[in-house]
């Protein structure tokens, strides 16, 4: 537990708690001998017998300090720069299915940008009967929908296409989040433009520096999008576009532009940057596919994982993980603890809802042995996450993109998990 | 015996084992719109309506020579992107790569990948150079992008690029995309019940990331690989 103080100030309490130890303060207490070999019973803990923090002490509250190692964490090595880069969500440390505020990852291309709500507009033009500008207090007057979503990053798992690279399922499959938005329904306000016949396509472009702007079908963007405001009941975060950001559920997270600033309706793509250079899947012969939007059905083992070891020895134990799937819902997942020899269904925990992440648990006893741990994902359509191998047999290792094969954590007899590929 | 017909039987079974309520009534449009917002004036939209697509629509009026675009490419650009748009340390190659997308190790430029010049256009207008979007003349920008043009071989050093002659360029790989095709290539062969029991005779373990170690440590700067 001595690492986790590290670094931090001496509070009046870890103070007070080395003076008792020293025997200064033994006067405290009164008396009958504390025996026991347990220290959480051989001393009066401080918080057992002082006061605690007042209520102004945190307008905003915090995690426990004891909590202060679950944070959001970047690759270096990934991209030129920080700014124009990504940090992957600590998967191993949550549970149930809602990713917290501060934990959602985040991918920037031109940093995370501040954007002053007063002085925010969407403009809606192009192809529509009136070209529109809204402003922050115009949008909160139209009807608006609750939904718990998954944004998952087209390049998640990207570093693991030629084979095991990075120790920790923060790292392999952090780029992930899955919050509560509540936002318009995008197609209330093209009706409120009016799309006219020939509008086919729509353009979303954010506010920031980048200029992201991704082509987005008409259909999808009347089926399910949302321009959302606030997610898991609160204001998005700076990092998840603040005021504004566009939910296109189930598609890769690049189309969910933040900073949403203009929706412009064309009759044919733009071919951006963002789905030409980037975002389409280079395959073995030298050919790419283009618009790929939907992401597969996925899942990953998070306890026990790399960054997640087993540290209690034999007996029961607790393995959990997320599966997730872009097309609807995930009904089932099997678990393998010795390489894919025998597999068990999952048991499936907390809301089943479409495109949002699905909490899986399968407790067993332990035998001390080696194991060799996957997970794979069913969705509501039939689809079943293939294995690396059946990917890379279709796609070869250069596409970057959309990499949902089945991971193997290795987990040695000390506890100890380690990213491994297996026959 | 059963006191409900069969339908409403039905229905109450359906209930019965329905997953917990998550109301999910939508939310309702209105008959000639709700009257929110206001009209965007055309000037209004001429200063955020950037956008250039493929075929030129969205291209400012103006011109620039790759003679020119060396010249504001090595102001603007060259710091990040190398005199030849070769990339410095992680920053983007942007020339080259000519041939190699079939490689074990493909170089991805606007010359070897790129499908549309427009997507340079647009690209470099709203997003460059890096920390300073938007600061570029039309003419800097046609320049700029001769000079890309120029660097991957695809004109000569006289050439001059302009709003007229720009949706004549077409870029090599263009070609070479195609739609989204998963749901025929893979979705099927995806889609089988799969083994649960007796799988597999053996299983070995065929690669591991401890013999890479590229994993971050805390506050670890680490170097590029990619």
């Amino acid at each position: 537990m001595t690492d986790i103080f590290k670094g931090m100030k001496p509070t009046r309490r870890s103070f007070l708690r080395g003076a008792a130890a020293a025997g200064v303060g033994a006067a405290a207490g009164g008396g009958a001998a504390r025996a026991s070999g347990d220290p959480a019973f051989a001393e009066l803990q401080p918080w057992m017998q002082e006061l605690g923090d007042p209520v102004d002490a945190a307008p905003y509250g915090m995690p426990s300090e004891f909590e202060a190692h679950v944070q959001r964490k970047t690759v270096y090595w990934l991209t030129a720069d920080p700014i124009s880069s990504i940090n992957f969500t600590p998967l191993h440390e949550l549970d149930g299915i809602i990713t917290p505020n501060g934990l959602c990852f985040e991918r920037h291309h031109a940093g995370a940008a501040h954007v002053d709500p007063a002085l925010h507009r969407l403009m809606i033009n192009g192809l529509v009967d009136r070209e529109l500008v809204f402003t922050m207090e115009d949008l909160l007057r139209f009807p608006r929908e609750n939904h718990v979503y998954f944004l998952e990053c087209a390049a998640n798992s990207g570093m693991e296409w030629r084979g095991a690279q990075l120790n920790g399922c923060q790292f392999t499959h952090g780029m992930i989040h899955n919050v509560m938005y509540t936002g318009i329904p995008l197609r209330l306000l093209l009706a409120e433009a009016g799309v006219q016949t020939a509008g086919k396509w729509l353009l979303a472009e954010g506010a920031d520096a980048s200029g992201m702007t991704r082509s987005i079908p008409m259909e999808k963007a009347l089926d399910d999008c949302l321009v959302a405001f606030k997610m898991n009941g609160e204001a998005l975060r700076v990092e998840q576009g603040y005021p504004l950001r566009l939910v296109v559920p189930g598609w890769e997270g690049n189309m969910w532009v933040k900073w949403l600033r203009r929706l412009e309706v064309g009759d044919q793509p733009w071919h951006h940057r963002e789905e030409t250079s980037k975002y389409t899947d280079l395959l073995a012969d030298g050919s790419a596919r283009r618009f790929t939007w939907e992401m597969d059905a996925k899942s990953v083992i998070t306890n026990p994982s790399p960054q997640a070891p087993l540290t209690h020895g034999p007996g029961p134990t607790v393995l959990t993980g997320l599966a997730w799937s872009g097309r609807g819902t995930i009904p089932r997942v099997d678990v393998t603890l010795d390489g894919g020899k025998n597999w068990h269904k999952a048991r499936m925990s907390g809301p089943s809802l479409t495109k949002s992440l699905h909490r899986f648990y399968f407790e067993f006893d332990w035998n001390g042995q080696p194991l060799l741990l996957q997970s794979r994902a069913h969705d509501s359509t039939g689809y079943v996450q293939p294995t690396k191998d059946q990917l890379r047999a279709v796609r070869g290792t250069n596409s970057i993109y959309h990499n949902n094969g089945i991971q193997t954590w290795h987990v040695s007899k000390t506890g100890e998990a380690e990213n491994v590929e297996i026959s | 015996m059963s006191r409900f017909p069969d339908a409403a039987a039905a229905l109450l079974a359906a209930a019965l084992i329905a997953p917990a309520a998550f109301a999910d009534e939508p939310a309702q449009g209105r008959d000639g719109g709700f009257g929110l917002g206001r009209e965007a004036s055309p000037e209004e939209v001429a200063l955020w309506d950037i956008d250039v697509r493929p075929d030129g629509k969205g291209l400012p009026e103006g011109s620039g020579s790759v003679e020119d675009g060396e010249e504001v490419w090595s102001y603007n650009c060259a710091h990040c992107h190398g005199d030849f748009a070769e990339g410095i340390d992680r920053w983007p190659v942007l020339a080259g790569g000519e041939g190699t997308l079939a490689n074990d190790r493909p170089v991805k430029t606007i010359g070897s990948y790129w499908p549309y010049l427009s997507t340079v256009y647009d690209y470099v207008n709203r997003a460059m150079p890096f920390g300073y979007s938007q600061s570029l003349s039309p003419d800097d920008i046609y320049a700029i992008t001769a000079y890309l043009l120029y660097s991957n071989y695809l004109v000569e050093d006289d050439f001059v690029l302009t709003h007229e002659n720009f949706a004549e360029i077409e870029m090599p790989n263009a070609p070479n995309f195609f739609m989204d095709d998963r749901a025929e290539t893979e979705v099927p062969q995806f889609s089988a019940e799969p083994c649960m029991s007796d799988c597999k005779d053996s299983v070995e373990i065929t690669a591991r990331a401890v013999v890479l170690d590229v994993t971050p440590e805390d506050g670890e700067a680490g170097g590029g690989i990619d």
